[in-house]
């Protein structure tokens, strides 16, 4: 919209030619289309991002069906109905991990790793309910995830910074095709799910994720999973990420170690020791 | 001949920086946004006491003969240490000295201190170095490894506990919810004082190697964050200050000391400088404010070292097997002592 008004004005006033001409060169990101830049010229991906999406419950199609505990929660734990986002539909497991997939949803709510406020792994901290930040420089740039405080560094056109040791939110190394940051992520636990229905993978995992701007507050996030211990074939995952809009919004703290503390240690508690500590 | 004259300019090159470097010339590395470039990891380790020893008074820097004295006995601890470890390997069966193992070996701490040692304290205010008297009725709590010292919730410092009853009656660091280093403010600590800064245009972010902090500060304009949002690390807002980015923190809990056993940090305003003044060198400095705990501000001085590598997960609440060893050690203690059991005696 500002660019289509702006060319308007140059035409009513060509008197103005060479003002014009620098009207329309301002801003960085306006010269060649309307997503942000770096000074460098790379896609700046920097801001506060969320999905809009049911995946984070079962990232297959799935109707809606019943959640955890009903007698006690009602319909609060109910699973919401979801598209899903696996381009094909159905994760190629193989029987095995299939066989797995399924003992981990019969008690998921008990198994999920995020039961116990585990970081997320990837691509999971891209889909979940809460925003993360990216901040972008120009060889390193941080993703910092508002749950669990989790975060990842991206090594950005480094390949000779490798994994180390295995982590739960993995090791990603960054490079550039055109307009589309590709990120290879490889080193991640085995722990960690894809969503709160058991969807599982091995320590063998490699993601792909190839983040590309759609729009300047849009990003089409598309993820392809390696992993030949679990899956008979790559699988892709493909959504978009919206940019969180609200004036001033910024990522808040959600530490939940301490809210998973009963879930975890309540089994030693001394009886009648209260939960929790005095409010301040 | 290439080779020589290439030695010959990187030694002029070395030569010169270190040159610009000591008379304060130095120019620090700009980003693609054209702002000062602190990036990196970055390492506060250091031997230097956080409180002035009383007999330096006012004196913030060794003198030529103290410093002498200083590397000397480094030096001697050094070879004491190597010494007891060579007598392990002479006789291995030598009893052991005490029935506690102990925690860590020499391999995991950093006490070394990478940089500056030639201060007599990191504190700088009060003009003594030392810690201002706290006000009248700011409450003090004391942890450690030793024994747990019996108290009331909540338990604000890092390390030890009140008891074993519950989590909440141990340190915040053993529940995994803050680092013992990390603050903020950075503290040089037993191990793993590493932290690692990231910069674009509006936005600095200064993520700690313990249990994975990001601390987001951003670089723009922004109004404070409503009074009843309280976070763990505070909220940060910064600003340039010529070559030095100032970073001001408050919304805190209150769930954490303000310093050194001190006070709830829920009104504490800390202001950090970050100010590159060589290559490998960030002079990190904070302050703290808060008139509810002590009589005066508390200003230090820590420098912090350019560090070849990465920063890596410290996922510490994924790996707390220690909570759950506690409790239940406690809980098996209990049980054996209502059957009359005797309890072994520990160090």
């Amino acid at each position: 919209m500002l660019m289509k008004s702006t060319v308007t004005m140059c035409r009513a006033a060509t008197a103005a030619i060479l003002g014009c001409a620098l009207l329309l060169a301002a801003p960085a990101w306006a010269q060649n289309d309307d997503i942000p830049r770096t000074p460098s010229g790379k896609p700046d991906f920097s801001g506060i991002w969320q999905a809009i999406t049911s995946a984070h419950y079962d990232i297959e199609p799935h109707a809606a069906r019943m959640g955890p505990h009903p007698g006690l929660f009602g319909a609060h734990s109910a699973i919401p109905a979801s598209l899903g986002v696996i381009d094909g539909g159905r994760i190629p497991y193989n029987e095995q991990a299939l066989r797995q997939r399924d003992a981990n949803r019969a008690n998921a709510l008990e198994n999920d790793p995020l039961t116990k406020c585990f970081m997320p792994g990837v691509p999971r901290a891209n889909y979940m309910p809460f925003p993360f930040q990216i901040v972008q420089s120009t060889d390193v740039i941080l993703i910092a995830y508002e749950y669990a405080e989790a975060n990842r560094i991206l090594y950005v056109d480094q390949p000779e910074v490798t994994s180390q040791v295995d982590a739960w939110m993995g090791h990603s190394n960054a490079h550039w095709e055109g307009d589309t940051l590709v990120v290879r992520v490889t080193g991640q636990m085995p722990d960690t799910w894809f969503d709160r229905a058991g969807n599982h993978h091995s320590w063998e995992m490699v993601v792909e994720e190839r983040w590309t701007y759609n729009g300047p507050n849009h990003i089409d996030y598309v993820a392809t999973i390696t992993d030949p211990q679990t899956f008979t074939e790559p699988w892709t995952i493909s959504l978009p990420l919206y940019r969180r809009m609200e004036p001033n919004v910024q990522l808040l703290e959600f530490k939940c170690a301490e809210f998973s503390e009963e879930f975890l240690y309540g089994e030693w508690r001394k009886e009648g020791t209260p939960i929790g500590n005095p409010p301040q | 001949m290439k080779i020589r004259v290439l030695i010959s300019f990187a030694a002029f090159l070395l030569a010169g920086s270190f040159a610009l470097a000591q008379n304060g010339d130095y120019q620090v590395p700009r980003t693609e946004w054209g702002q000062p470039d602190l990036q990196g990891v970055w390492n506060f380790s250091s031997d230097v006491p956080m409180q002035r020893p009383q007999r330096y008074g006012a004196r913030q820097f060794l003198n030529e003969e103290e410093l002498e004295e200083r590397r000397a006995q480094i030096e001697a601890n050094r070879a004491a240490a190597d010494a007891a470890a060579a007598q392990l390997v002479l006789d291995p069966e030598a009893p052991e000295a005490t029935s506690n193992p102990g925690g860590y070996n020499d391999f995991w701490i950093e006490v070394a201190g990478l940089g500056d040692v030639v201060r007599t304290s990191h504190i700088v205010h009060p003009e003594d170095g030392r810690i201002p008297p706290a006000v009248e009725g700011a409450p003090r709590q004391f942890g450690g490894l030793g024994p747990d010292i019996p108290g009331e919730r909540p338990v604000r410092y890092v390390v030890g506990g009140i008891s074993k009853d519950g989590p909440e009656d141990r340190g915040l660091s053993e529940r995994c919810i803050v680092g013992f280093n990390s603050g903020p403010p950075f503290v040089p600590s037993l191990y793993n004082n590493n932290m690692q800064i990231f910069q674009n245009q509006d936005t600095a972010v200064i993520l700690t190697e313990m249990i994975h902090d990001a601390r987001i500060v951003p670089l723009v304009e922004k109004p404070a964050l409503h009074d009843d949002i309280r976070l763990w690390s505070g909220d940060s807002r910064g600003w340039w200050d010529g070559d030095t980015l100032v970073v001001e923190t408050k919304n805190f809990t209150g769930y954490r000391q303000t310093f050194a056993s001190t006070g709830t940090d829920y009104d504490m305003v800390l202001t950090e400088r970050f100010t590159r003044t060589a290559y490998d060198t960030v002079e990190y400095e904070f302050t703290i404010d808060d008139p509810s705990t002590f009589t005066d501000r508390i200003t230090a001085v820590v420098p912090m070292i350019k560090v070849a590598g990465q920063i890596y997960e410290y996922a510490c609440h994924e790996g707390n097997y220690g909570m759950t060893n506690t409790l239940r050690g406690a809980r098996v203690d209990e049980q054996r002592l209502a059957e009359g059991d005797n309890l072994p005696e520990r160090d």
